[in-house]
């Protein structure tokens, strides 16, 4: 038996988190990426319900312009865990008309969960999802709730937010609404980074420096690909390369890096000047874009 | 690493969200896509200077008309700290969302504008910030540069703000003022050139140097059961954990505790979190505890010491801050959240409207949204709670509106 417990305030705060859902709805459900942030929710849950497995399945709204190595990963977590994984696919959505796909230079999938996303909400009837949001992302993410109140078509009133004074969340809700979950909501990327060191958690190899076919564009580096829409003109070379977020490929550009460890990971966010987002190509549509996006259902 | 909780307050334009890019800006908090995005902004505007409160006010709608309607939570972190801002709204219509920003926080910012001095809105937060019972308060006498940064000024708003405080019953709260200017970084990060009669610190200076053990409080530790783990695999056949958080002091392996409220007794077998187990779980831990003896506790139940009971009540007085737009009136019935414990409630009576102006009190008749009360309140079922003055976590509960199912108020029990 050790002395005394020294726990993370930012993990105690998420763990409690964690079991205020479990506690409060009925069919909750971990929306996971693949992404280093859903990896640590994955954690997280693990820990808040020890001994017992996670109480909870997995939902991953496929774009099928993921990275490989990030499903292979999903898929090599979920059976290590004994999880539960429901995978729900935009292509499917594209196929039968429901969603369409964009066109031209700047296409992206991105968008498109939002359809996929709200239909599994509804086929399962999930009353929480949670997500891996964090506050210092981006600046609308900065102004939610830890327990977001959406209604029955997945919209956010980011005017009308239900108060959440102290730590006590308020999860009630009417049929047909869902609440989203944040429970690292207070972790900047670094408390991630931070996090996955000292638990040694495994994370996607895409996330550490490698050899990569890419091309340059609008001063960002994107991954050759069928998946990626390239001009003519725009040569494809090889650099050493990682992700800082692994969405979907469309929208998440890489950085030129010789981090290989997670140690040289969180020395180079430690002197970086530009923001984890700052390589996502969907924020840049416009000063609103998160907030739009979210206003519609998006995670 | 030192985490430290602030939330700014202050009137509407009092430089909330300025200073807090400017303290971010001055840390080099902020990367170099969101400088470009400010300088942007700013330009368009038409400003010949960088408005660093882009940097905060993150909806559409605050932008557009240069108000913070929500709390945005802002984060950076020095060589000594981490610090979690809480930027509240100014407006009196917001004031719901400034306490909920102002809820999570160990200590405030309060901002007053040296050219208006002590207004309505800046009674009402200081007023708010003692209800919480906020500790450790800097006042940030803010646009000292439209004062010529007058040392008369700032002494009178000190010697204003001084008065204030002599009304409040909270003798344990510190109070520091600075003169500034948010916009251009006097006393921000660091100390004045312009303003060389003041000896202080800078803003920054002061965060620095607090202590954040000295915030914690000295109550009695209470554990608020949230869920039961029962695994039921081959390995944990007869496991029962109590999963949930620790507030306040600490428990330990071998405490005999009593469980509330069917008032059981039994002992603490072990302090479980994940794979290892402890013999001590100070405040703030999300931990599983086992008891020795097999009896029923459910989520909702709390375990305490023995020795420790608090006192059982169906009748409870609490100041209230209401929260919503359907008023607060004698008869109504809620559903009253106390920990992870929730009751029905019915409003008995209100004693008392609280001025938070400086206008003599509205009639008791009814609590109108971002109004204070002093009500009581009569419970379906007793609940085993403290005075907010002596235990926070355990003398606190919102009320939730079982139509709407909002958050209608939060109250602090006298
Ligand atoms: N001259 C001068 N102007 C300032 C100073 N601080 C803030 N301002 C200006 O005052 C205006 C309001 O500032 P904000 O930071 O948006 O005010 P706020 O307190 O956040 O307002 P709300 O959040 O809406 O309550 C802006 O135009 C700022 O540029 C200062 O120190 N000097």
């Amino acid at each position: 038996m050790k002395p005394v417990l020294k726990q993370n305030p930012l993990e105690s705060e998420a763990i409690y988190i964690f079991r205020e859902v479990v506690a409060q709805f009925e069919n909750p459900v971990l929306l996971f990426s693949g992404g280093k942030d859903s990896i640590t929710l994955v954690r997280l849950a693990q820990k808040a319900f020890y001994p017992s497995r996670i109480p909870f399945p997995l939902l991953h709204i496929d774009t099928g312009h993921n990275f490989p190595e990030t499903i292979e990963f999903r898929d090599r977590l979920v059976k290590e865990l004994g999880l539960q994984l429901i995978v729900r696919n935009v292509q499917d959505d594209i196929d039968n008309g429901k969603a369409i796909e964009e066109k031209g230079k700047y296409s992206s999938r991105n968008g498109l969960q939002t359809t996929t996303l709200l239909d599994a909400i509804e086929e399962f009837k999930f009353d929480a999802c949670i997500g891996g949001a964090r506050r210092d992302e981006e600046k609308a993410r900065a102004k939610e709730r830890i327990f977001s109140v959406r209604n029955d078509f997945g919209e956010w009133d980011e005017k009308n937010q239900r108060p959440e004074v102290f730590d006590m969340l308020n999860g009630r809700i009417h049929l047909g609404q869902n609440v989203r979950v944040f429970p690292i909501s207070n972790w900047t990327e670094l408390d991630v980074w931070s996090y996955i060191a000292a638990e040694r958690v495994e994370i996607p190899s895409i996330y550490f420096s490698h050899e990569r076919e890419i091309f340059d564009r609008d001063g960002l580096i994107w991954s050759a690909s069928e998946h990626v829409y390239r001009e003519d003109d725009e040569r494809i070379q090889k650099r050493k390369v990682r992700f800082r977020t692994v969405g979907d490929m469309t929208c998440t550009a890489a950085v030129a890096s010789e981090a290989d460890t997670i140690e040289k990971i969180i020395q180079e966010i430690r002197g970086s000047s530009i923001s984890e987002r700052g390589a996502r190509i969907d924020d840049k549509r416009s000063e609103a874009a998160m907030e739009t996006r979210k206003q519609q259902g998006y995670f | 690493m030192e985490v430290l909780k602030i939330a700014t307050a202050g009137s509407v334009d009092d430089g909330k969200s300025t200073l807090i890019g400017r303290l971010l800006y001055d840390t080099r908090s902020l990367t170099s896509d969101k400088i470009e995005a400010i300088e942007k902004s700013s330009r368009k505007k038409g400003l010949d200077y960088l408005d660093f409160s882009l940097a905060t006010d993150g909806l559409v709608a605050e932008r557009e008309q240069g108000i913070t309607i929500d709390v945005a939570h802002i984060y950076f972190s020095t060589q000594k700290k981490s610090y979690i801002i809480a930027d509240t709204p100014g407006h009196v219509e917001y004031t719901r969302n400034m306490v909920t920003g102002a809820s999570t926080s160990e200590a405030s910012i309060i901002l007053v504008d040296a050219r208006k001095g002590v207004i309505e809105q800046t009674y009402r937060h200081f007023f708010i910030n003692n209800l919480l019972r906020i500790k450790e308060v800097v006042v940030a006498v803010n646009k000292m540069d439209l004062v010529n940064y007058s040392e008369e000024v700032f002494n009178e708003i000190v010697s204003d703000f001084t008065k204030l405080q002599q009304d409040s019953n909270f003798k344990e709260q510190r109070l520091t003022f600075i003169p500034v200017s948010a916009l251009w970084g006097e006393n921000i990060a660091e100390r004045s050139t312009a303003m060389k009669w003041f000896e202080g610190p800078s803003v920054l200076e002061h965060l620095e140097n607090i202590k954040t053990e000295n915030l914690q409080e000295t109550s009695q530790a209470r554990f608020s059961v949230q869920t039961v783990i029962r695994p039921k695999t081959n390995e944990f056949h007869d496991y029962r954990g109590y999963a949930g958080k620790v507030t306040a002091s600490s428990f330990k392996v071998g405490d005999e505790v009593t469980v509330l409220p069917s008032l059981t007794t039994s002992t603490i077998k072990e302090i479980c979190f994940f794979e290892e187990q402890f013999d001590e779980a100070p405040a703030g831990s999300s931990v599983t505890i086992t008891l020795t003896d097999d009896i029923n506790v459910a989520r909702g139940d709390m375990l305490v010491k023995t020795g420790e009971v608090p006192e059982a009540t169906k009748e409870v007085n609490a100041t209230i801050c209401w929260m919503d737009g359907k008023p607060l009136l004698p008869g109504n019935k809620y559903l009253l959240q106390h920990n992870t414990n929730g009751v029905l409630a019915k409003i008995d009576k209100i004693n008392a409207h609280i001025a938070t102006n400086f206008q003599p009190a509205g009639d008791a008749s009814s609590l109108k949204l971002n109004e204070i009360g002093s009500v009581t309140l009569k419970l379906s079922k007793p609940v085993f709670a403290d005075s907010y003055n002596k235990n926070k976590e355990n003398g606190r509960f919102i009320l939730i509106d079982s139509q709407t199912n909002t958050t209608a108020g939060v109250g602090f029990i006298q």
